[in-house]
C-alpha cells in the first residue's frame, strides 16, 4: 500500500487535480473552499502550473471555458453562492459540450446563508444549475480519500463525456483531515482534435460555440446530448450499499450525512433493528437500481440531509412511491445528529411502513 | 489602368466604395439587381481606374478585387 | 500584380452584417493583419455576443463564441493555456465590452494581459435593434431612450479608452475610426501594432474602432460615416492612450 499522507479535504482534492493532469486552476475567494485555491497558488508556479486569482466566479468559470477550449485539463472551485455565479458559464460549457471539472464546497442557504456545511445545492448541481437543457457528472466524495478519487475520476469522465465534473462536497468533507493516498490511477486523456488551438494551416478553423440559430440544428444536438446522458446513466452510476442483505429499513444518504447516518445505523443494529444504507456516490446519474431493488425488500425509506429534502424526491422517483419516503434533516449549516437519524429508524420500525 | 473583379453576388449596395473613388469609376447598377436583391456596384468607367484600392478599402463585403 | 484582395484569414462567407455596416471593413482589418504577420494559424478569435457574434464563421483562424462580456476572461484562458504558441484576440462591441463585460475588460487590462482587444464602438445596441448603449451620446435617440439620452436619468457614456488609460496595467491603448479611407488606413495600423504588441509579448492592447450603425442609426450608410465625423468623433477624440513602450502614458493623448 502507498504511504498516506494527512490532509485536509480541500487539499486532497487540489493534490488529486494536480495528479490528475491539471496545470490551470481559475477561481475567486469564498469560505469554506478556499484551501483549493491557496493550495493551487502554491503548488502551480513550482510545477509549471497556471493558479490565477479571477476578479469574479465568472471570470473564473470563464477562463476555465478558455483553457478547456484549447483540450487542456482546467478546474474551479467555488462554494455555494459563487456557484450560482457560475451558473451561466456552466450551462456555456454543455452547450460548448466542453470538459472541466468544478468543485462546490457547500454551505447553507439562500442567498448570502452562512459558511456552515450544507447539501441545499443538490436540486441546483443535479437537476442542471443554469439554463438550457443539460446535466453535469455529479460526484459526492464522503472521504477525503474520496475527494481524491472523485476528482481524478471527474477529470476522466468529463473527458470521455465531454462535460463538465461537479464534485458536491460540503463544509465538512472540505475542512475534516483524514490520511489519504495519492497514488491515483488517472486514465489516459482522449484525443480532442475539436480543441481551438491554432490551426497551424493544416486544418479547417474549429469553432466553440454554444450558439445555432437553426432550431432543427438546436435540436438535434440536444437530442445528441441526451443521448450520451443515456450512455452515462447506463455505465457510470456509483454508490455504496451499506448492511443492506436484510435490511427492512432503507436510509439513503450522501456526503457527511451517509457517515452520521452509519452510526446511526450501528446503534440500531445493537438493537436488532434491520437498518441499511445506500449511499450514492453519483447524484447525476443517480443510483436509481438499487433504491428500485430495495422498494422490494425493505418497508420504509429514510433520506437524511444537510438541506430541507432534496434527494428525497430522487428516492421517490427511484422506488415510484412504492414504499414511505420519510426525511430526517437539518438545514442552515446544522447537521443531523446520529440520535436524531436513530429516533426516526426506531420509529420507522415500530410502524412498519404504515405511513 | 487597372483591372476591377466584383464578387457582384456579395455586394449589398451600400455606395461607400463609390462615394471613395477619386476618379468617379464606380456607380451603383440603375436597373440590374443580384442575388441578394440589390443594386450592385459596376465600373462605369474602368479606363480612368488608378488602382488606388479606395473602393476596396471602404468595401464592409470585401467584393472587390483590384490587378495592376 | 494584384494591388488587392480578399485576405486569406477571412473567408468567403458572405458576411449578415447590413449594407454599409462597417463591422465588414475592421473584420478584414484584423484578417489582413493576421495575413500579414503570418499568425493565422497560430491564433484564436473570440467572438462576442452582439451583432459581431457569428463573427467565428468568417474569420479562417480557430474561433471561439464567448458569452455576453466574457471574451477577456475566455481570452485569459487561451492565452495562458499556451503563452507561447497562442495568439488571442477578441472582438467585442460596445455593449459586450463596456457594459455587461465591464469586469472582464478592466480586469483583464489591469493584468496586461497577452492578448489584443478590438474595441467596436458604435454606440448603440445593433443586434436587439436598437437600445441604448453605454456609449450612447448624451441626447442619441434609441429604442430605450426614445426623446434622446438623457444623462439626469441614466448617466454619461463611457469613454473606455480614456478610463483604461488610468490604470497601471495596459500596454497600448488607442482609438481609431473608419468613416474614410485615411481613418481606415490609421486603424490598420493600430490593429497591426496591436498584434505585434501580442507577438513580442508586451501584454494588453486595446483598439477601439469608433464604428457606423446605419440601420439602427436611420440612417444611409453614407449619412452614418458623416455622423462618425461630426458627433462620434468629437466626443470620442481618436489618439494613442497609453502606449507604455512609446513612453505615452495616461493622459497625453497623441493625434496625428
Amino acid at each position: 500500500m502507498a504511504d498516506k499522507v494527512l490532509m485536509k479535504g480541500n487539499e486532497a482534492i487540489a493534490e488529486a487535480a494536480i495528479v490528475a493532469g491539471c496545470r490551470h486552476y481559475f477561481g475567486y475567494p469564498i469560505t469554506p473552499q478556499t484551501e483549493i485555491a491557496a493550495y493551487m497558488a502554491k503548488r502551480m508556479p513550482k510545477i509549471g502550473g497556471c493558479f490565477l486569482q479571477a476578479e469574479s466566479e465568472i471570470a473564473a468559470i470563464n477562463m476555465v471555458y478558455g483553457v478547456a477550449s484549447t483540450g487542456l485539463r482546467v478546474m474551479t472551485s467555488s462554494s455555494s453562492p459563487g456557484i450560482s455565479l457560475k451558473g451561466e458559464g456552466l450551462s456555456y460549457l454543455a452547450g460548448a459540450d466542453l470538459p472541466s471539472l468544478v468543485v462546490n464546497v457547500q454551505r447553507g442557504g439562500p442567498g448570502l446563508g452562512g459558511i456552515q456545511p450544507s447539501q441545499s445545492d443538490y436540486f441546483q448541481a443535479t437537476k442542471g444549475g443554469a439554463h438550457g437543457d443539460f446535466h453535469m457528472i455529479v460526484l459526492a466524495p464522503a472521504s477525503v480519500q474520496e475527494m481524491a478519487d472523485l476528482t481524478v475520476h471527474g477529470f476522466d469522465l468529463a473527458d470521455k463525456y465531454r462535460m463538465t465534473s461537479m464534485i458536491l462536497a460540503d463544509g465538512t468533507m472540505g475542512q475534516m483531515m483524514e490520511p489519504v493516498s495519492l497514488d491515483l490511477e488517472v486514465k489516459p486523456m482522449p484525443e480532442k482534435p475539436w480543441a481551438t488551438t491554432g490551426t497551424k494551416l493544416q486544418r479547417k478553423h474549429n469553432i466553440t460555440n454554444s450558439l445555432s440559430l437553426d432550431p432543427e440544428e438546436l435540436e438535434m444536438l440536444n437530442f445528441k446530448r441526451y443521448e450520451r446522458y443515456k450512455v452515462i446513466e447506463e455505465n457510470e452510476v456509483m454508490y455504496e450499499e451499506y448492511m443492506m442483505e436484510d435490511a427492512e429499513i432503507c436510509i439513503a444518504a450522501f456526503g457527511i450525512a451517509s457517515r452520521v447516518a452509519k452510526n446511526a445505523i450501528t446503534e440500531a443494529r445493537k438493537m436488532g433493528i434491520k437498518v441499511g444504507l445506500i449511499r450514492p456516490i453519483t447524484l447525476w446519474p443517480f443510483p436509481t437500481a438499487p433504491f428500485k431493488a430495495a422498494a422490494d425488500k425493505v418497508h420504509t425509506f429514510i433520506s437524511v440531509e444537510l438541506s430541507m429534502g432534496q434527494m428525497i424526491e430522487d428516492v421517490r422517483l427511484a422506488t415510484e412511491c412504492r414504499r414511505p419516503v420519510k426525511l430526517v434533516n437539518r438545514a442552515g449549516g446544522m447537521i443531523p445528529s446520529p440520535e436524531q437519524i436513530l429516533e426516526a429508524i426506531k420509529e420507522a420500525n415500530k410502524n412498519g411502513g404504515a405511513n | 489602368m487597372a483591372k476591377l473583379t466584383f464578387k457582384t453576388d456579395n455586394c449589398k449596395g451600400c455606395g461607400l466604395c463609390v462615394d471613395a473613388c477619386p476618379k468617379k469609376v464606380l456607380a451603383l447598377a440603375k436597373e440590374k439587381i443580384n442575388k441578394k436583391g440589390h443594386h450592385p456596384v459596376e465600373a462605369v468607367n474602368e479606363d480612368a481606374c488608378i488602382g488606388c484600392a479606395f473602393c476596396a478599402t471602404m468595401c464592409p463585403d470585401c467584393i472587390i478585387k483590384i490587378e495592376k | 500584380m494584384v494591388v488587392f484582395d480578399k485576405p486569406h484569414a477571412l473567408n468567403d462567407i458572405p458576411m449578415h452584417y447590413c449594407p454599409g455596416c462597417t463591422h465588414g471593413i475592421i473584420h478584414r482589418l484584423v484578417a489582413e493583419c493576421l495575413d500579414e504577420l503570418g499568425i493565422e494559424g497560430q491564433t484564436i478569435g473570440i467572438a462576442p455576443v452582439g451583432c459581431s457574434v457569428l463573427a467565428y464563421n468568417y474569420f479562417n483562424c480557430d474561433m471561439i463564441e464567448a458569452a455576453h462580456g466574457r471574451a477577456p476572461a475566455i481570452a485569459t484562458g487561451v492565452t495562458r493555456a499556451d503563452p507561447e504558441n497562442h495568439i488571442v484576440f477578441t472582438y467585442q462591441g460596445d455593449g459586450d465590452l463596456a457594459s455587461i463585460g465591464m469586469a472582464e475588460t478592466v480586469h483583464a487590462a489591469a493584468r496586461n494581459e497577452n492578448i489584443t482587444v478590438i474595441f467596436v464602438n458604435n454606440a448603440i445596441y445593433g443586434m436587439t435593434g436598437g437600445q441604448m448603449a453605454p456609449t450612447s451620446l448624451p441626447g442619441q435617440v434609441t429604442q430605450t431612450s426614445p426623446y434622446g439620452r438623457d444623462t439626469n436619468h441614466c448617466g454619461f457614456p463611457i469613454k473606455v479608452c480614456e478610463m483604461l488609460s488610468e490604470l497601471d496595467g495596459p500596454e497600448y491603448l488607442e482609438r481609431v475610426a473608419v468613416n474614410n479611407v485615411k481613418n481606415v488606413k490609421n486603424a490598420k495600423k493600430a490593429i497591426k501594432k496591436a498584434f505585434e504588441n501580442q507577438i513580442n509579448k508586451k501584454g494588453f492592447s486595446l483598439v477601439e474602432v469608433i464604428s457606423s450603425c446605419p440601420t439602427n442609426w436611420g440612417m444611409t450608410p453614407q449619412k452614418a460615416l458623416e455622423w462618425v465625423a461630426d458627433k462620434m468623433i468629437p466626443y470620442y477624440p481618436l489618439g494613442v492612450y497609453k502606449d507604455r513602450s512609446a513612453g505615452i502614458v495616461k493622459g497625453e493623448v497623441k493625434n496625428d
